[in-house]
């Protein structure tokens, strides 16, 4: 694909702007990872199964590899490198940290994300809602046990 | 917390996975171009021609001629070596086969120009199933292997037949395993370098064995070994499927090298369900005899393994049918056993071992045999369980393995009281009358761990692995670094030899630094496979750590002025027993460095020491219980409780054991219930992406209780067995009886897994006894 066919965009990522140069068929994930230099959020299957890619737009976990870079000017963005507050993780981290939420890490910041978006407008999970939306991302390694354990300490620590 | 062996510490892994810092392949790519592979679309044919229009940089088997063909040798009467071009030359075998590579600056346009190379293949007859392979007349996968069989191993201990004939039960079945893939999350791939200056290339994969792609690498180029470097950084899971050699690899190293310059290789997931490797797809014939008080007496076991078009390296292809032959009997005394074991090449994807690798199909006929043989003797599978578990050790199997003490009757105990067995059936007899199908499943199996040199050469392997080495230095500040040929990718060994470490050289595990998966950095190693790491290349650590103690214990007897066998070394202090003297660890790793004028004639300056450990192997042991509930109108299985008795010796990180097990269930669960890698009759796949090929989510996986029974293993050093495949052995079984269990009263059995819907549904609409 020429030159030409590339267009301008500028993603509000992590509350900074970044002005890229795209072709419209290029994925928000690919976006992130190739264009803004953010490669902590991952590429598990790149058809909107396991989750690996998940972000925040607009406040609401998304699929990166489902959508382009191209409708989401205006959107708010935010990815893993985002969560934590300098050197001081988020509780969602800390949790995954504290319970052994992860072992290769890849699946990591989809999780570390939906888990995030969830719990910032339902503070207050019951079990199967919460089983039922972690449901949405796959991991490979812990068989979820941790997983779901981190993100209920994760979430009696941002209601305290 | 001292000691730290023992203590769930939080991984030293974790922060920068945690924070999007962790560095895999894919984020490395840096400057490099891209590679794609054209893949052939069929599944056996003769390649006509292969064109590239003008302008498209791509190459071929007939540019790589230079490039040896991978072939995986075992030194065997009953075996038939195969080779495998790293691109397609001549013929094709499989759907997804490499028949060319093309190169560009970005994924798109190499993706792009891939899909304008026009690849002419004449195709012909093919095989795709195993059992159709060794049928008279079948098509020919490799032209020097009229009858597709790769290995033909045999094993048969006397009179046989006699026992047979005189047993008061037989039981037989058939058994069929269908095809999986590993699937990591982050698929394969890897960067190739070449540096000018140097003449050397350094290759940044995700794979499991460092040090063996090096020397597979030099073999297959052609090239000095020491102008390669292999680095692996952040690996996404692996399972098996990054530990034998991928031709891609090789493919991309040879391209750096021709272009003289940097390319990337990075698998998608439809290339990984395709033609990464696949595992499994056994077919059992089994039977067993039993005497009058249900004691089994004997096994006679015909084991057919598809292993795919090609052999995987170093292993090769009789990993499978070997381990099955080796291993079938599991934690079950009887003395009389006769096996034939296959492998079979066809034109389907090849296989390479995947976490558990024969044992969870072994074990799962074991089982069933169990299960099937209490059925007929009308007692409880617990019951004929204990019956026949060993119970001495060491224990010598009817074909030589030696197992160390275990605790296998012990767990299976255990787990009857923690399922609640009696309060169970009363359970499943009350909703039975309500229409309901509630299932309990057993499996008992012993996970043989920690495969030293000796267990790989009895498999008379050409590339023979087992040992691990470990140099490890204490810096003059008191720091450690402890570099390893192992090559861990989520299982947190850098943590827990951290915490070996810490405890026999009284530092903190903050203070150990693990470094591991660079050929420049680390002395020769195997890699991560076959839950070794922690039983082998912790050995080692284990041995270098006493080494260096005794530097330390020596020096410290010198500046205090008492015997080296009084001195304690704990918490960052050597003392004298029970006096008050004592010094800083870090200040006589100083001393070491900088004052080594005052060390005793003869003692180097420095601490530092390397240790090799080789063990013959150690046997963990658990048992696995399932409840489920099936509904027979819709096939659908639910696992309600999943219990695990485990045994593997000294935790030393219980936090990070536990993990291992829940993802080895649920990887077993997914093997029972649900992930199936399909083709149609001509060999095209049809499960290539992951609404086809379903691993499980959390809604599929119960909730994992786990109990721990520790037998300290006299065959290793650190007491502790290895554990990262038993979650993934068991399961499988304890599912499939529990469906079995469950489903019993309409008459249906259980011959294939994955124990799908629409296979458990035509199982209950076939049986005469239609539910009501
Ligand atoms: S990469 Fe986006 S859902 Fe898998
Ligand atoms: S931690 Fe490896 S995929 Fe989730």
């Amino acid at each position: 694909m020429s030159e030409r066919t590339k267009v301008d965009v500028t993603l509000a990522v992590n509350g900074r702007p970044y002005r890229v140069r795209v072709e419209p068929r290029r994925t928000l994930a690919d976006t992130l990872r190739d264009d803004c230099g953010l490669t902590g959020t991952h590429l598990g299957c790149e058809h909107g199964v396991c989750g690996a890619c998940t972000i925040l737009a607009d406040g609401q976990p998304v699929r990166a590899c489902l959508m382009f870079a191209v409708q989401c000017e205006g959107m708010d963005l935010r990815t893993v490198e985002d969560l934590a507050d300098g050197d001081r993780l988020h509780p969602i981290q800390q949790a995954f940290w504290d319970n052994h939420g992860l072992q290769c890490g890849f699946c990591t910041p989809g999780f570390l994300m939906l888990a995030a978006g969830y719990l910032e407008q339902n503070p207050d999970p019951d079990e199967d809602e919460l089983r039922a939306v972690l449901s949405s991302n796959l991991c490979r390694c812990t068989g979820y046990q941790n997983i779901l354990k981190s993100v209920r300490q994760a979430a009696e620590v941002m209601r305290a | 917390m001292i000691p730290w062996i023992g203590q769930p510490l939080p991984r030293f892994e974790d922060p920068p996975l945690l924070t999007g810092e962790g560095r895999f392949v894919a984020d490395l790519t840096g400057d490099a171009s891209f590679l794609r592979f054209v893949r052939s679309p069929v599944a056996h044919g003769r390649i006509v021609s292969i064109e590239a229009p003008e302008g498209i940089t791509a190459f071929t088997a007939e540019d790589l001629r230079e490039v040896r063909p991978i072939r995986p040798l075992l030194h065997r009467p009953d075996f038939r070596p195969i080779e495998q071009p790293v691109l397609a030359s001549r013929k094709v075998r499989f759907v997804g086969e490499p028949v060319a590579v093309v190169v560009a600056g970005t994924p798109e346009e190499a993706e792009d120009a891939a899909e304008q190379v026009f690849v002419d293949i004449e195709p012909t007859d093919r095989v795709v199933s195993a059992p159709e392979a060794i049928r008279p007349g079948a098509p020919a996968v490799h032209d020097h292997l009229e009858d597709n069989v790769v290995v033909d191993a045999r094993f048969e201990t006397e009179r046989v037949d006699e026992v047979f004939s005189a047993a008061a039960v037989v039981v037989d079945f058939d058994l069929r395993s269908r095809r999986q893939n590993a699937l990591p999350l982050e698929a394969r791939g890897s960067v190739a370098a070449y540096d000018p200056r140097s003449g050397r290339t350094t290759l940044t994969a995700s794979v499991q064995s460092p040090h063996v792609v090096r020397t597979v690498l030099a073999d297959l180029l052609g090239m000095p070994e020491s102008d390669l470097r292999v680095v692996v950084p952040d690996v996404g899971g692996a399972f098996g499927q990054k530990f034998c050699l991928a031709p891609e690899d090789v493919v991309t190293a040879w391209v750096a090298r021709r272009l003289r310059t940097t390319v990337s290789w990075v698998e998608d997931r439809r290339e990984n369900l395709m033609s990464s490797f696949h595992s499994r797809d056994h077919h059992y014939r089994v039977r067993g005899a039993f005497d009058a008080d249900a004691r089994l007496l004997a096994v006679d076991a015909d084991l057919l393994c598809n292993i795919g078009a090609y052999s995987c390296y170093p292993v090769t292809c009789g990993v499978e049918p070997l381990m099955a032959l080796a291993e079938f009997p599991g934690p079950y005394d009887f003395r009389t056993y006769r096996v034939r074991s296959r492998g079979v090449t066809t034109n389907t994807c090849p296989m390479a071992p995947y976490r558990g690798v024969s044992r969870p199909v072994i074990t799962l006929a074991m089982e069933r045999l169990m299960d099937l043989a209490a059925v007929r003797f009308g007692i409880e599978p617990a019951e004929i369980r204990r019956r026949n578990l060993i119970t001495e050790f060491p224990y010598a199997s009817a074909t030589g393995l030696v197992y160390d003490e275990g605790s296998y009757v012990e767990s299976l105990d255990r787990a009857v009281d923690a399922i609640g067995l009696e309060d169970f059936r009363a359970r499943q007899a009350a909703a039975r009358s309500e229409g309901r199908y509630l299932g309990i499943g057993f499996s008992v199996f012993s996970e043989r761990t920690g495969y030293g040199t000796s267990a790989f050469a009895a498999r008379s392997m050409d590339v023979t692995p087992g040992y691990e080495t470990v140099d490890l230095a204490m810096d003059p500040s008191g720091n450690v670094e402890a570099r390893l040929g192992a090559s861990p990718h989520g299982q947190g060994l850098e943590t827990t030899l951290a915490q070996l470490i810490g405890d026999r050289l009284g530092v903190e595990p903050a203070r150990v630094r693990i470094v591991h998966g660079d050929t420049d950095r680390t002395p020769y190693g195997w890699g991560t496979f076959a839950s070794r790491s922690l039983v082998i290349a912790g050995g080692a650590a284990r041995l270098a750590s006493d080494r260096l103690r005794a530097k330390l214990a020596a020096i410290a007897s010198a500046e205090l002025e008492a015997a080296p066998e009084d001195i304690v070394i704990m918490a960052g202090r050597a003392t004298v027993a029970g006096t008050d003297a004592g010094i800083e660890v870090a200040e006589l790793a100083r001393l070491a460095y900088h004052s080594s004028h005052r060390l005793a004639a003869g003692m180097d300056p420095g601490l530092t020491a390397t240790a090799t450990y080789d063990p013959a192997g150690t046997f963990s042991n658990a048992c696995h219980v399932a409840t489920v509930e099936v509904d027979p109108e819709t096939g659908g299985v639910r696992v309600d409780r999943f219990v695990v008795v485990e045994d593997a010796g000294r935790l030393i990180n219980p936090m990070i054991v536990d993990g291992q097990l829940h993802g080895g269930v649920t990887q077993g669960i997914a093997g029972a219930l649900y992930e199936e890698i399909l083709y149609d009759r001509d060999g095209n796949i049809l499960t290539t992406s992951l609404m086809d090929f379903l691993p499980p989510t959390l809604a599929e996986v119960p909730t994992i209780e786990i109990h721990h029974l520790e037998t300290i293993s006299e065959a290793t050093i650190t007491g502790a067995k290895g554990l990262g495949e038993g979650g993934t052995i068991g399961a499988p079984a304890a599912v499939i009886n529990a469906v079995a269990d469950a489903l019993r009263p309409l008459g249906v059995e259980i011959a294939e897994v994955p124990a799908t819907p629409s296979r458990l549904r035509r199982l209950v609409s076939e049986s005469e006894r239609i539910p009501a």
